[in-house]
């Protein structure tokens, strides 16, 4: 509708020149119509790029991956315990590997999520505005640290202590690798909430408190009720993070491709034995394929993540007050 | 009198449970000070402009980390320019051409989940598209072109987001004085916009500077002393050079205090660009007259 306005725009200029200007005036009308021809194909065009890189990104990554499953079936592949790719003859079970993940996303998760929504609450709540500038700024700050940042830090100060303090034969094991991976969650966590606190229409907060509840009582049944569904997504988030990020894992961890008995025991996640061991496979041959492989899995388990993230923000968005 | 003892168990809970929150608050500020506290006195000590300026030397127990700050930014710049045109332009189509309705819907939804695919994918991808496939070989090019494309839904999403923020009637008063469609969009939408659009794209690159992973198998060296000449040459970069000392050297606590030092010019570069983000838009939403 605002092309034909543009259209008649043009048109209209030529009416009303008269004379000589008329044809100057329908070259610029002319040259108008092209540029403006032009400009909305160039950005369709950027449009259809990036939606064919992402679409790229799908096609390479099964291309490769699923190649693995001419060699290995697909049940001893899931579910096989022995990951021994170097081996003669190989072993590609990712078992553990998808173990080694869940167990660091699952502890990760048991610390973020107290301090993420802790956070957020304070933030929403308890913090005056100048308070919460600052601690706003400091959280958005810890969301940018690079991974490998935390990961060094995992390496040269958690995981020693740890070893030291509880005397046990290595730091890098699951729970140091999930306090790492809970600090870079927490800020996902603690944003999405916040907005979701911030969503809750005051008209609730006012009728509890004028109902003679505390700010507590309010808070832990009006506010926080209210802002379930965006602190179920900031939760979800939260761990799709965690699950997906590499660095850490790899460096803190430990690497050592087993079912773990203890939360103290040593595991390689899948990101970890993707970056360790690809550098190393062969170009084509079986391990690389069976790392695009892990790589499907993990692209799907946070696809599944995130979609459900979307889903429970869309499907239990408050719609103002009459909805409660 | 129970009245009143109930009245003063309630505030006791509240004190309590505000107590608690306080403390969870407090503990992650303390926990983001303390980590930038210790890397800014452990890496002091290290950095110096020789650090800054010169190659390593003795198998990388000695000298500087020069060629990694170099390489860290030709990848930051290089994966600005794919994703920053790109990612504004696609914004633009989104927001003010294309039709609402479910194919609109559905694009929206992936671009918000290509945000959250894990950085080692885009490696993976990089890999077997850029190395391999198309035969850039682990160059500048291939790392660029695959950090370029881990940041462009984040440009894309904070640009359409900074695009539908502008009022329609911006637009409808450019358009009732003769402005055609091109020229609001740019003396108009765009302008606008652009605080919004600039933070959203900082915040990327600023992504792009820290990440690891992507370049591990597509853009990065364990080591060279060369500097690169052109952009199908591989790079030291930062993060992969903290990542190599800290795991894999010979020496790993000898040359503790140089992975210290690149750490701290790592963050002080990644915090500085996301300082700067935050400070735009601050000025912005002061600004802000509508």
């Amino acid at each position: 509708m605002t092309l034909t306005m543009g259209e008649g725009d043009v048109q209209m200029s030529t009416l009303s020149a008269g004379g000589n200007h008329a044809s100057e005036s329908t070259t610029r009308g002319v040259e108008l119509k092209v540029q403006e021809g032009i400009s909305k194909y160039f950005f369709l065009a950027a449009a259809s790029t990036s939606l064919l890189v992402m679409a790229l990104i799908m096609i390479f990554l099964f291309r490769e991956g699923l190649a693995i499953f001419g060699k290995v079936n697909a049940v001893s592949f899931f579910f096989g315990k022995a990951w021994y790719p170097t081996y003669d003859p190989p072993e590609f079970g990712i078992l553990a590997l998808i173990v080694g993940s869940v167990s660091v996303t699952l502890f990760s998760s048991l610390v973020a999520i107290p301090l993420g929504v802790g956070t957020a609450l304070y933030l929403s709540v308890l913090a005056g505005p100048t308070v919460r500038e600052y601690v706003k700024a400091a959280v958005e700050l810890l969301a940018s640290l690079p991974s490998v940042v935390l990961g060094f830090l995992g390496m040269v100060v958690i995981a020693p202590t740890m070893q030291e303090l509880l005397d046990i034969p290595t730091g890098l094991n699951i729970v140091s690798a999930s306090i790492v991976l809970a600090i870079m969650a927490i800020p996902t966590i603690t944003s999405i909430s916040e907005d979701a606190l911030y969503a809750v229409p005051r008209d609730n907060l006012e009728a509890s408190y004028a109902l003679g509840a505390t700010r507590w009582e309010t808070m832990s049944r009006i506010l926080v009720p209210g802002a379930l569904s965006g602190i179920g997504t900031a939760v979800i988030l939260g761990m799709s993070r965690a699950m997906g990020e590499t660095m850490v894992v790899l460096m803190v961890a430990g690497g050592a491709a087993q079912i773990p008995s203890s939360l103290f025991d040593s595991v390689r996640p899948m990101p970890a034995s993707i970056a360790a061991e690809m550098g190393e496979a062969p170009f084509g041959g079986e391990h690389y394929h069976a790392l695009f492989a892990i790589g499907i899995v993990l692209f799907l388990m946070t696809l599944v993540f995130n979609l459900v993230a979307t889903y429970i923000s869309t499907r239990f968005q408050q719609k103002g007050a009459s909805t409660l | 009198m129970t009245g009143a003892a109930s009245r003063r168990y309630r505030m006791m809970t509240e004190r309590v449970a505000f107590g608690i929150i306080r403390l969870l608050a407090g503990l992650v500020v303390i926990t983001l000070g303390g980590i930038v506290l210790f890397l800014i006195y452990q890496g002091a000590r290290a950095v110096n402009w020789s650090f800054l300026t010169e190659a390593p030397r003795d198998a990388m127990t000695k000298g500087g980390i020069f060629p990694a700050i170099i390489g860290t930014f030709y990848l930051t710049i290089g994966s600005s320019l794919i994703a920053l045109p790109l990612g504004v332009a696609s914004a633009i189509y989104l927001s003010e051409y294309a039709r609402e309705g479910w194919l609109l819907k559905l694009i929206r939804l992936g671009i918000q989940n290509w945000a959250g695919v894990p950085s080692v994918v885009f490696g993976l991808y990089g890999l077997a598209l850029f190395v391999v496939f198309l035969g850039f070989g682990v160059s500048i090019l291939a790392g660029s072109l695959t950090l370029g494309f881990l940041i462009l839904p984040t440009v894309i999403g904070a640009s359409e987001e900074a695009f539908r923020q502008v009022p329609s009637t911006f637009r409808e008063a450019s358009l009732a004085l003769g402005a055609t469609k091109f020229q609001t969009i740019c003396r108009v939408v765009l302008p606008s916009a652009l605080p919004g659009v600039l933070t959203g794209s900082i915040l990327g690159i600023g992504r792009a500077a820290g990440e690891t992973a992507p370049i591990m198998f597509t853009a990065a060296t364990f080591y060279t002393k060369h500097l690169p000449t052109s952009p199908l040459d591989q790079v030291m970069a930062l993060p992969y050079h903290i990542y190599v000392l800290a795991t894999s050297g010979t020496h790993i606590d000898q040359t503790r205090p140089l992975q210290y030092g690149t750490v701290l010019v790592l963050i002080s570069l990644v915090l500085g660009i996301n300082i700067f983000a935050i400070i735009i838009r601050t000025r912005m939403r002061r600004k802000k007259t509508w």
